[in-house]
């Protein structure tokens, strides 16, 4: 089960880093918040896992941490001026 | 019969993440790749949950996942309409 857990673990970092790709290529600003998104949800489910094969409680704190942080990113983004592109 | 539910819910929210992140490399729109995230991802991430809290070891962890769930559906929803708005209104117009 944790060989599991940790095949799970991988797969979702390299759809991260895959993620991270389209953030460096989108044409426009908000293709680039996308990575906010990415990491809010596929993060916090990579950290999650993490928490469960080593067992430990407080690197669930982290992943809620993650959630506002992403949460709190998006929102300063999506209430500024006017987008410049 | 425990880690076995949990190896299912885990492979299938992971090949939906997958499928969240092909859409994202090959949608043509910033924001049908936002449709990919938001929904495909989120049900993902979901069943990863649901994989966890099947192989959570107390009551008190399951309930702290389901509440990270809350937060992140709340947080993703919030965040895609936003970002979704400013897409459709950058020039002054829809």
């Amino acid at each position: 089960m944790d060989v599991a857990l940790q095949i799970v673990a991988l797969f979702l970092l390299v759809n991260l880093s895959v993620g991270l790709v389209r953030v460096l290529l989108g044409p426009t600003s908000e293709d680039r918040m996308v990575a906010t998104l990415l990491f809010g949800t596929t993060g916090v489910a990579l950290i999650l896992v993490l928490a469960d094969l080593q067992d430990s409680a407080p690197v669930r704190d982290v992943a809620l941490v993650f959630v506002v942080l992403a949460a709190l990113a998006t929102i300063a983004f999506g209430t500024r001026g006017p987008s410049r592109g | 019969m425990r880690d076995a539910s949990a190896l299912v819910l885990l492979v299938a929210g992971a090949a939906f993440v997958g499928a969240g992140t092909v859409g994202l490399f090959r949608f043509p729109d910033v924001l049908s790749r936002l449709h990919a995230l938001a929904k495909a991802d989120n049900l993902g991430f979901g069943l990863i949950v649901a994989g966890l809290v099947v192989r959570a070891d107390s009551p008190a962890t399951a309930v702290k996942l389901v509440l990270i769930w809350l937060l992140v559906l709340l947080a993703s929803t919030t965040s895609a309409y936003l970002i979704a708005h400013r897409a459709l209104h950058r020039d002054g117009g829809a």
